[in-house]
């Protein structure tokens, strides 16, 4: 393979800080879904790029867990957002301040 | 050396990851979104991982991505177009993207992973399947429960309890 562990790597940590930030600054509800999206996405790419390599199935096997957990979080988070779209007629998270504990 | 389906793969998943937090428009948000979806599994096609790769094409952009695009337009129109950030916490953001970005390459550069290369042919994605019905089945089935728990939980979370059946109807 010309294409090395490293470079999946680096580009998984790219990504990881890109979702970080993401996370960090956006208020919008849907747009923190995004960078959570984006940051389980860099996660995969680490397993099934660490299964290549070694080589062994487990690591696909863990992906294809991970990219179906992931689909049940994402339907959880968007009822969520309805319901909360609904409630406050905003999208801003400084607005929920009723779901503060 | 990186190859350049490799390079390509790299600006298409990092600048469409940009592109889908810092897109005015939430909408064209979400299709940025579906390019790095897509772009990683362009990635886990090179990575020998076809399987994984279509399940991320199916599930992700084909399911996941529709499914924010569709909620994106139950949003009002104003509030798809409105950016809401701070400008101070935004560079903020940007210096902690960039430290976590340098100090953990710098890390993994200087680790042992730089060295890990294989000849080896790729795993068999009839190993997966094996490894699916034999070693993992308590865990599929746990994750065949959430799945059905978190469409119910979601359907429950959604529906409206102020809208009378009648009014369904009409």
């Amino acid at each position: 393979m010309t294409n090395e562990l490293v470079d999946f790597t680096l580009v998984s940590v790219a990504l990881l800080a890109i979702g970080i930030y993401g996370l960090a600054v956006k208020r919008n509800f849907i747009r923190m879904l995004f960078a959570v999206e984006i940051i389980i996405n860099a996660a995969n790419l680490n397993l099934v790029a660490f299964g290549r390599f070694l080589p062994h199935a487990g690591g696909q096997t863990l992906a294809l867990f991970s990219i179906a957990i992931a689909a049940a979080e994402v339907a959880v988070g968007l009822s969520l957002i309805i319901v909360a779209y609904r409630m406050y007629q905003n999208v801003d998270i400084a607005d929920f301040r009723s779901l503060k504990g | 050396m990186a190859d350049a389906a490799f390079l390509a793969l790299t600006v298409i998943t990092i600048g469409s990851a940009i592109a889908a937090l810092e897109m005015r428009s939430l909408i064209y948000g979400s299709i940025a979104l579906m390019g790095t979806l897509g772009g990683i599994a362009g990635f886990f096609f090179l990575l020998d991982a076809p399987f994984v790769a279509l399940f991320q094409l199916a599930v992700y952009v084909g399911s996941i991505a529709v499914l924010i695009l569709f909620t994106v337009m139950l949003v009002k129109r104003e509030l798809i177009f409105k950016k809401i950030e701070d400008r101070r916490r935004k560079f903020a953001g940007i210096g902690l993207m960039l430290i976590i970005m340098v100090s953990l390459g710098a890390v993994f550069l200087d680790s042992g992973i730089k060295t890990i290369t294989t000849d080896e042919p790729p795993v068999d994605f009839r190993d997966i399947g094996t490894n699916f019905v034999t070693y993992y089945w308590p865990a599929l089935i746990l994750m065949g429960l959430i799945l059905a728990g978190s469409v119910t939980g979601a359907l429950v979370l959604a529906r409206r309890e102020d809208v009378e059946n009648d009014q369904r109807a009409s």
